[in-house]
């Protein structure tokens, strides 16, 4: 065929420009949904929980991922800074990924239980008093604002219709159980039921506070790398 | 204003004349926005402890306006032009051409707003949350059929180049901005993405890649192929590879958005793979490098006299250096030095200012007189411009290159015992300097903006001595 033919014709130019395009992405994309190597079978994995989500969703509103990756790179200065390199299946339930692309300040794929709630506090308040080379902006704004979690049930549902395990009894006792982790009321029996053991209990301080939206990020960051037991030989290879 | 051309059927100028204007402002919005948040970075207290003017919130802002906004309408005023221009033909549709104007700044006003409110989707280069997702599509769909219509009505029997590549940029960017977006709603502002981590991050660098592969590359080619030719009064320099280096560049493109996720937990085969097209991408990357700088055989000399000239030149040489940086960086050894640091943020720039902003610059000073019918007010200052853009676009990259090379440099450093050398917040502290060398190398760049839109305001009044219309 003369190039002289498509150049004169509109939808010979724009299809054969469709499916020149649409080639890469299809080879590339399809068969990450069906090629089971792509993510590892691993134990702990769990939806997060209602306390965790809503902690997650502060984290993207506040474009936490334009400066920390939650991505360990298989290197021996990542291993030794953050720890075993992450796996794929550590963000199968993450809609959208938090891999981020620019580590502004450090990676956070296992920041969980490195520092203490309290350490959390003041770094979010003013990150400068904790680490005086830190050029992240203070988050006064986050512990002096109430958890809206009304509709932390609806946001499950939501998940669940794209895939996230939740089942109907974690979406009934949504809001109880994030309570219960936040440290208020609530028996820890049922919220340990539903989620598994590890489930990290936030720190309160004595007197009926309301539950902060800083309260539900660090109760987000807490968690972030913990649920995979490295300690167990695994994953297993291919 | 309503121009004539040969045959009579008269131009729709007015949505290009919005167009252009727009673009000015934005531009300028985009810029400052840029330098407020590298000051942010070089002196984290500056948001005043405002939510609305954090880094996380404002950053995306940035990219939006600079990208989508400055971009986008540089984008929809000149292929509006080039297309009415090559095919000799009126807008396909007065209507679409209207909508397609309010709209995408439709779009851009609910991004100003949902940004800062921290409605954001949370994907790179797509933080647009889903009601204005569908409103892009909307507008995007109209463009199309704006577009294609007016190619229908050409009276010219061949597409012209440019187009090709305007068309290409128009169904590429409508696939990947429906395929990345897809997600379910929770309520009004918040949606959850439906592919999960490794499906998500593979797509969304697809999409992020080829953002910069269509919208600011093969179009901003389209717009190179028009008015290069036109300002240098020469013909393009070979009509065999500009249908080479397009069709091998719609192939390629595509396949290089997983470089960005190497040694992440993507599969290894698939960021082996977009590294190996993005090397094989620097041919078609550089035979539009070499199209362009060509056409100006036998009239280099007019790189002396023309500052409007000498911007669509340095534009294609910063294309040149780019797309060249941009495979090397591909590489794997490279890429887990440059991966994360602000080499990135240093290569982006020498694109997106160096490349996609000075040969909108170029196109912007070739066009008003045109559309307006009037003369260039001052054509010193086109070239004071010129000279603040090339320095402050330098002063950038440079310190860019340093801080990124030298903290993952550091990152990876080990003293005597095997220790790491540095902490991170220390890396954190050796960057302070060069932060404040790129927001001074922004201030600069802004400046010479700034320097435009007074030049184009005036060139806009200036009644006194008209141009000739010329038809393409």
């Amino acid at each position: 065929m003369n190039h002289a033919s498509i150049e004169k014709s509109i939808p010979l130019m724009a299809i054969l420009t469709l499916l020149v395009v649409a080639i890469g992405g299809l080879v590339e994309i399809v068969p990450l949904f069906y090629l089971k190597s792509t993510i590892e079978k691993v134990e702990g994995m769990r939806p997060y929980t209602p306390l965790e989500l809503k902690g997650r969703d502060i984290y993207i509103r506040e474009g936490c991922y334009n400066c920390h990756s939650q991505m360990i790179r298989p290197f021996r200065d990542e291993d030794q800074r953050y720890g075993h390199y992450s796996l794929a299946a550590e963000s199968m339930y993450d809609h959208p990924f938090q891999w981020g692309s620019k580590r502004t300040g450090p990676d956070l794929a296992r920041v969980g239980g490195k520092y203490s709630t309290l350490w959390h506090q003041a770094h979010m308040r003013r990150p400068k008093d904790v680490a005086p080379e830190s050029v992240m902006p203070a988050y006064p704004w986050l512990e002096k604002t109430e958890l809206d979690f009304a509709d932390v049930g609806k946001r499950m549902e939501a998940l669940a219709k794209v895939g996230v395990p939740y089942s109907r009894e974690q979406i009934t006792h949504a809001a109880n159980d994030l309570k219960t982790q936040a440290g208020l009321n609530g028996e820890l029996q049922g919220l340990q039921q539903r989620y598994g053991k590890r489930v990290t209990i936030g720190e309160r301080e004595p007197g009926n506070h309301p539950i902060t939206e800083l309260d539900a990020l660090i109760g987000y960051l807490q968690m972030l790398g913990t649920l995979v037991d490295f300690s167990v030989p695994q994953p297993q290879a291919r | 204003m309503i121009a004539h051309s040969g045959n009579m059927e008269t131009y729709d100028y007015d949505v290009v004349k919005k167009f252009t204007i727009m673009s000015v402002v934005y531009g300028i919005v985009g810029f400052l926005l840029g330098v407020i948040i590298a000051l942010e970075l070089a002196f984290p207290e500056l948001n005043g402890g405002i939510p609305y003017l954090s880094f996380g919130r404002l950053r995306p802002l940035h990219t939006s306006a600079v990208i989508f906004a400055f971009g986008g309408c540089v984008l929809f005023a000149c292929s509006y032009y080039v297309v009415q221009r090559t095919c000799k033909a009126r807008l396909f549709s007065d209507a679409l051409s209207k909508f397609t104007f309010w709209g995408w700044n439709l779009v851009i006003v609910l991004a100003v707003i949902t940004y800062p409110l921290g409605l954001t989707q949370g994907k790179e280069y797509a933080e647009t949350i889903w009601p204005i997702d569908i409103l892009i599509t909307v507008v995007w769909v109209a463009y199309f059929i704006n577009f294609v219509g007016t190619l229908a009505k050409r009276k010219e029997k061949h597409i012209y180049v440019a187009n090709w590549f305007f068309l290409a940029f128009i169904i590429t960017v409508a696939m990947l901005h429906i395929v990345n977006n897809l997600a379910i709603p929770v309520n009004l502002t918040d949606s959850y993405s439906i592919y999960p981590g490794v499906q998500d991050a593979m797509i969304q660098w697809w999409y992020g890649h080829n953002a910069v592969g269509f919208f600011l590359t093969a179009a901003f080619l389209g717009l190179m192929y028009y008015f290069v030719p036109k300002q240098a009064e020469r013909p393009v320099y070979s009509y065999r590879l500009s249908i080479v280096h397009f069709w091998a560049l719609a192939f390629l493109y595509i396949w290089a958005g997983p470089h960005h996720l190497h040694y992440t937990a993507l599969p290894d085969w698939a960021s082996t793979l977009g590294a190996t097209f993005s090397i094989m991408l620097l041919l078609p990357s550089w035979g539009g490098m070499i199209n362009g700088i060509m056409t100006l055989s036998g009239a280099w000399h007019k790189l002396r006299t023309d500052p409007i000239l000498r911007f669509f030149i340095i534009s294609l040489s910063f294309y040149g250096m780019s797309t060249f940086e941009g495979p090397m960086m591909s590489i794997k050894t490279v890429n887990a030095l440059s991966h994360y640091t602000d080499w990135s943020i240093g290569h982006v720039h020498s694109g997106a200012l160096g490349w996609v902003a000075m040969v909108s610059f170029g196109a912007i000073y070739h066009l008003v007189p045109k559309l307006w019918g009037t003369q260039t007010w001052s054509v010193r200052l086109i070239n004071v411009h010129f000279w603040l853009a090339t320095i402050g676009i330098v002063i950038y990259i440079v310190s860019m290159w340093i801080s990124g090379i030298m903290q993952g440099l550091m990152w990876r450093a080990y003293d005597h015992y095997g220790n790491l050398t540095y902490s991170f917040a220390e890396t954190v502290g050796a960057m302070h300097p060069y932060y404040v060398f790129r927001a001074v190398g922004g201030i600069i760049f802004l400046l010479g903006a700034l320097l435009m839109a007074f030049n184009v305001a005036k060139t806009i009044g200036n009644k006194g001595e008209p141009s000739p219309l010329r038809t393409a």
